[in-house]
């Protein structure tokens, strides 16, 4: 028994070892290395251009890289054609078979092995179940709403039990809310079946709520890979704090005084640092406060003493604010405070305490020591 | 009335013009045709009788449908294997491809059925390389037989063959195809399970055109068919100008116009309706 899962745990492992991808004189995908655990649910995130379907192409097989090896359990499958590497698809488009039933499509893999017809059957109606769709064995994909063609596409690429699901933006079809629904379904099969799973998205929520982790990509390269939280409150360069949420950058020089730090913005105005900050005096830095971090407070009588800043802009959004301040050097600043009635919420025009806490304001350059990927 | 011409008023407008060109030009003369086969005067069937009890005609309507089913299946083989050729090339390529095979249609008919002549006689192309290079003593014979009239029939009808089953490769999303690969199907069971099936609409409509084009076929079995390979549309020629039998001549071509209609409904009987709705 024991050995049975650690063999299955090995079986879902994905390795890719320093694969690049040049078509002529582009290169798409620049030396990448990833090591996936089995039963992990990883999102690749870009935007588009950035190689992020390049690499996921390059695994299922689609593609074929021009240095390193794709390794899925302890099979090197580099140069095996797409057939032959038992990974599941699910594409953007869904990619249904327009002349088959809805159990046609979900037989087909399973009769490309070579399965007796009775297997089949039985595998297809537990496929059916798994995705809730029983009574739509045998319609056309054609007669199906897109939420339905998505969980047949779905159940198509599970069937056949493939160590590795590969999933390219297929959830970006989806109108909004049923892209929600689709994404907690995803997620509670992918732990149930315990699959290692890799998706394309560059939708940073879907990216966020579906993750283990997150591997941030730009420009062909791995700009930070980590768990959700740890890119969105430690980002390691702008490009990722930019691309996941909003963010507020701060530029300028640290200054150590008597037991506290300070960040010394171009304009002179001074915010504090966190204390853990392993800076030292006189290096310039980029930092980053989340605008959800930042409160507003009526201001009080001395303004020397705070940050202070004036409305420009105050909208709505149901269940926050989004509030943009300019501060007193000309800096724009986005805070989202939480709504409510019993709040106290500056008006366009006028003036607001701009506080958050100092270790809200992440440092992201120079890279502070002991945060790596 | 907006600009698009969405009306029913509008439509009906602009259908007019053409509906009487049909009515008067082709209509009418089907009718009259229709009326002459079963007599002047009073209503007549003896030519059809004819066309039943005399083994001749008999023979020669089922040479017809004979050869057009044969010529039929050869273009459908041939034209899926062209089109699927030209659906693999580049889009530059392609457009090549595609403008090599409607060039023909420049050449007249009488001229294409001349080249094959020129190809296929005894003193032609084929027999003077055989028989110059000593490989055969007598020359073959090419000509005056239903071989030639089928390689000149499947010649003039292939790329009504090609042109539907290309557009029908060319719908297919390439999507699929992955799709398929990643679900474990080699390239040929990939050809056998998504491709061949999703074709089928096109190659409907490819062996329909080339079937019923093929019954009417005249020249071509007139100039390479000799006597022997009389085809309908001959025997029609035949009695309006030589033999002045315009009551047969006409009883012949209604008859034909029948089978052709009887044959297409069959035809779309037998096809799975979700191909008739698509295709014919």
């Amino acid at each position: 028994m024991c050995a049975e899962r650690s063999g299955t745990s090995e079986r879902g492992r994905l390795e890719i070892r320093d694969v690049s991808k040049r078509f002529g004189d582009l290169e798409v995908v620049r030396s990448t290395s990833l090591s996936i655990g089995s039963g992990q649910f990883v999102t690749l995130l870009g935007p588009s251009g950035s190689g992020k379907t390049t690499l996921l192409k390059m695994i299922a097989g689609f593609e074929h890289p021009s240095t390193g090896a794709i390794l899925i359990g302890d099979r090197d499958v580099t140069s095996l054609a797409p057939q032959k590497r038992n990974v599941g698809f699910v594409f953007q488009q869904y990619a249904l078979f327009p002349h088959l039933t809805v159990a046609g499509n979900l037989a087909y893999p399973l009769q490309m092995r070579g399965m007796r017809k009775r297997e089949i059957e039985g595998a297809v109606k537990e496929a059916l179940e798994m995705v809730r769709l029983s009574d739509l064995a045998t319609r056309r994909p054609s007669d199906l709403s897109g939420g339905q063609q998505q969980r047949v596409a779905l159940a198509r690429a599970l069937i056949f039990r493939p160590p590795v699901l590969l999933m390219d933006e297929s959830l970006a079809a989806l109108d909004k809310r049923l892209r929600e629904e689709m994404q907690l379904e995803v997620r509670n099969l992918q732990r149930a079946l315990k699959i290692t799973t890799i998706a394309v998205t560059h939708d940073q929520t879907e990216a966020l709520v579906m993750s283990d982790m997150i591997v941030v990509i730009n420009d062909g390269a791995v700009q930070q890979m980590g768990s959700p939280a740890d890119l969105y409150y430690r980002p390691q360069n702008e490009f990722v704090a930019g691309f996941l949420g909003e963010s507020n950058v701060l530029k300028g020089r640290v200054e150590v005084g008597a037991g506290r730090t300070e960040l010394v913005l171009g304009s002179g105005l001074r915010v504090q640092m966190g204390a853990s900050s392993s800076v030292s005096s006189g290096a310039s830095v980029t930092c980053l406060v989340r605008p959800e971090a930042i409160e507003l407070f009526p201001p009080t009588e001395d303004a020397s003493r705070e940050l202070r800043g004036r409305v420009l802009q105050r909208i709505f959004c149901g269940d926050t604010f989004r509030v943009t301040l300019q501060l007193s050097d000309g800096t724009f600043v986005l805070s989202r405070p939480i709504g409510g009635n019993s709040r106290w919420l500056p008006e366009p025009g006028e003036d607001a305490r701009v506080s958050w806490h100092p270790s809200d304001l992440v440092l992201i350059s120079p890279a502070p020591k002991g945060n790596h990927a | 009335m907006n600009r698009y011409l969405r009306s029913y008023g509008a439509a009906v407008a602009l259908l007019a013009f053409p509906a009487a060109f049909l009515a008067v030009f082709f209509l009418l003369p089907i009718a009259g045709s229709i009326a002459q086969s079963v007599g002047s005067t009073a209503l007549d069937f003896s030519h059809y009788r004819r066309l039943i009890e005399v083994p001749l005609y008999r023979s020669v309507f089922l040479r017809t449908l004979e050869v057009a089913l044969i010529v039929c299946v050869i273009c459908l083989i041939m034209g899926y294997l062209c089109a699927y050729f030209i659906a693999s090339l580049d889009s530059k390529w392609r457009t090549i491809a595609i403008g090599l095979i409607s060039f023909p249609f420049m050449l007249s008919v009488l001229v294409r059925n001349y080249v094959w002549t020129l190809i296929l006689q005894d003193t032609g192309l084929i027999n003077r390389l055989l028989v110059d290079s000593g490989l055969i003593l007598l020359p073959l014979e090419l000509m005056y037989n239903r071989f030639a009239v089928v390689v000149a029939m499947v010649n003039m009808l292939l790329p009504y063959a090609i042109l539907p089953i290309l557009s029908s490769l060319l719908a297919i999303p390439l999507e699929l195809k992955t799709a398929s690969s990643s679900l474990g199907a080699s390239e040929m069971r990939t050809f056998i399970r998504v491709t061949l099936p999703l074709t089928v609409p096109g190659a409907a409509v490819a062996a329909l055109l080339t079937f019923i084009m093929g019954l009417g076929f005249y020249i071509t079995p007139a100039m390479l068919g000799g006597t022997r390979e009389m085809m309908v549309a001959n025997l029609i020629a035949f009695n309006v100008k030589e033999v002045l039998n315009w009551s047969l001549a006409f009883a012949l071509s209604t008859s034909l116009l029948a089978s052709t209609l009887i044959l297409y409904m069959i035809y779309r009987a037998l096809l799975p309706q979700a191909v008739v709705l698509k295709a014919v």
